[in-house]
């Protein structure tokens, strides 16, 4: 199979990465080449095999809602890279 | 004492419960020889004045009962630490500073050590070589212009050059048993869900694993010993009976069976490695070990499985990264132009790669071909394991098919890279420990190590058969200490 430039600008919007006609044309390369590595596993017979979902034979434990960590909302808002008082800031979304 | 840093954790350990030395005495020491060791580019973050300054409150009201009494660490910077930036090799978290600490870090403070710095590492740990990283590669001890491997490439850098005595990596494919091995130290991948995963920047959630890396077996099990604990705040952490790791460990193995794959027989696996093979399981038999062979039958298909699985899990988890809340933003003409160029700009090369790959495995209309095909490719890699477990009590194998390259050696070649982690990728899939252990040299004098996989949860095993294969082996690592001028 091949992955074409079309596609790759597909995932590319789906994975919200801007790609650029250079750079389209050297991820289209590098998946080729790993998908034709990733279709070996086509030589198996599947059909009546259960996925593995998780390696972790456990069940979810419950515990008591209880509110553990303080209020750190000037250090979070800290880290975002524009804030305006409490608000995270982004480019202006309705017209 | 000028030869502080050449000591092993467990020495430093006694040294400073017996007062023959202090915690600023030891910590002063690794700072010094860090600070002399920048071109290994080991750190990303360094926090030398914070170390010596919570070394001196420790030597003040000094708690000689824990398990690391004022024994400096750095670590390597996937694991979120409280007020110290956080970066998980990424220009993306360039700047981000977590708010919490993780588990498996504040149990090492806990049990009183104390940080020194943030070791590099591929970005978001997607890498063998450590050449992914945002801040540079890192130089491997053994040579210069090697890799030291990856993606926990500035730790095993770094326990290599004795900058730090021990540290703590994760293992996602190979992660920290790939980088022992390419610089002659010990790396332990603990099972999934012995070591909690909160706090650590995630790569493949399935996968993802914390766990030593150390000089020699039994600094390794003392670290086990402290990082492994069931957390509430992981929900795949598991909740069974762990062992006391170094206490209990012992290098009588007599009678162990010890199982040898066919499959890892791999094709054109250089000579060095099939001989390195040989002689571990002559090293194993003279501790009293069984050998058996086995066969692992889906051993081929672990590679190509596990570039799905990771890559989708990737894709999911390095959604959060936006450029809205931390991290870094580049600025767009409207909210999606700003998220496209955030990522475009933020990731690197490897990391955009891999999201994609992801992405697309889990796309409309490729879902059961890929990501459900693998997830059952998986399970017959795991019902493999177990079968074998029915007859053996842990596998030999090599770690690697080779020793560390240079830099640059492959990076144009994506799939030659991955190549590397034939042999460790399978034990993250089937969610067992694998510990690596250095059992010789190449014609160059490069490090080559043996991997010892066991029982999910069986670590008290793998750690006592590499403890006893260790004194066997009496591997020494030859650092000529080159880059210090």
């Amino acid at each position: 199979m091949s992955i074409d430039l079309k596609t790759i600008k597909h995932i590319s919007k789906l994975s919200r990465i801007s790609v650029d006609e250079k750079k389209a044309e050297k991820l289209a390369g590098d998946l080729n080449s790993i998908f034709d590595f990733i279709e070996k596993l086509n030589e198996l017979k599947t059909d009546n095999v259960e996925p593995l979902t998780s390696v972790a034979e456990t069940t979810l434990k419950l515990r008591s809602d209880e509110v553990k960590s303080k209020n750190l909302r000037d250090q979070v808002i800290k880290n975002s890279p524009k804030e305006n008082e409490d608000y995270f800031v982004v480019p202006k979304v309705i017209e | 004492m000028s030869d502080i840093t050449k000591q092993s954790l467990s020495e430093l350990v006694e040294n400073i419960k017996g007062k023959k030395l202090s915690s600023s005495e030891v910590t002063k020491a690794f700072v010094e020889r860090s600070e002399k060791s920048k071109e290994l580019n080991a750190y990303i973050t360094e926090d030398y004045a914070n170390a010596l300054n919570k070394a001196k409150k420790f030597d003040e009201k000094p708690n000689l009962d824990l398990k690391l009494p004022g024994i400096p660490m750095a670590v390597k910077d996937l694991f979120c630490t409280r007020d110290l930036r956080t970066t998980a090799g990424s220009k993306i978290l360039n700047n981000f500073v977590p708010t919490y600490e993780s588990t498996v870090t504040q149990n090492i403070w806990n049990d009183g050590a104390i940080l020194m710095g943030k070791l590099n590492c591929d970005e978001f740990a997607m890498g063998s070589s450590n050449e992914t990283s945002f801040f540079g590669n890192v130089q491997n001890p053994i040579d210069k212009n090697l890799v030291p491997g990856g993606s926990s490439g500035g730790s095993s850098s770094a326990v290599a050059a004795q900058l730090t005595p021990i540290t703590i990596g994760t293992d996602t494919g190979g992660s920290i048993r790939q980088p022992a091995s390419f610089t002659g130290t010990v790396g332990l991948k603990p099972t999934y869900g012995s070591c909690s995963r909160y706090g650590i920047v995630a790569f493949a959630s399935s996968l993802d694993q914390a766990g030593p890396m150390a000089q020699n077996v039994k600094d390794c099990a003392l670290l086990q010993e402290v990082i492994s604990t069931y957390d509430e705040k992981d929900s795949t952490s598991i909740d069974f009976k762990r062992n006391k790791y170094s206490k209990e460990l012992t290098k009588d193995i007599k009678g162990k069976k010890i199982g040898i794959p066919k499959e890892y027989r791999v094709d054109d696996m250089p000579k060095e490695i099939e001989d390195l093979w040989k002689k571990g399981i002559e090293y194993a038999k003279d501790c009293g070990a069984e050998i058996i062979d086995i066969s692992l039958p889906h051993t081929n298909y672990a590679l190509p499985t596990y570039y799905i699985v990771a890559p989708a899990e990737a894709s999911s988890n390095l959604a959060r990264y936006d450029g809205v809340k931390y991290g870094f933003r580049a600025e767009g003409e409207n909210l999606i132009d700003m998220y496209e160029k955030t990522r475009s700009e933020g990731f690197g090369a490897e990391v955009q790669r891999r999201i994609m790959i992801g992405t697309y495995v889990l796309s409309s209309g490729y879902y059961d071909a890929y990501y459900l095909k693998a997830q059952k490719v998986r399970k017959l890699i795991k019902n493999d394991f177990d079968d074998a477990y029915k007859k053996v009590d842990a596998i030999l194998t090599p770690s690697t098919p080779s020793s560390a390259f240079k830099i640059g050696e492959k990076t144009n070649d994506p799939v030659s890279m991955y190549l590397n982690d034939i042999f460790t990728v399978p034990v993250n899939l089937a969610g067992l420990p694998g510990i690596s252990i250095p059992a010789g040299h190449d014609a160059k004098g490069y490090p080559l190590g043996l991997q010892i996989i066991g029982k999910a949860f069986d670590e008290q095993n793998i750690l006592n058969i590499a403890y006893a294969m260790e004194e066997k082996i009496n591997f020494k690592n030859n650092i000529t200490d080159w880059w210090i001028k």
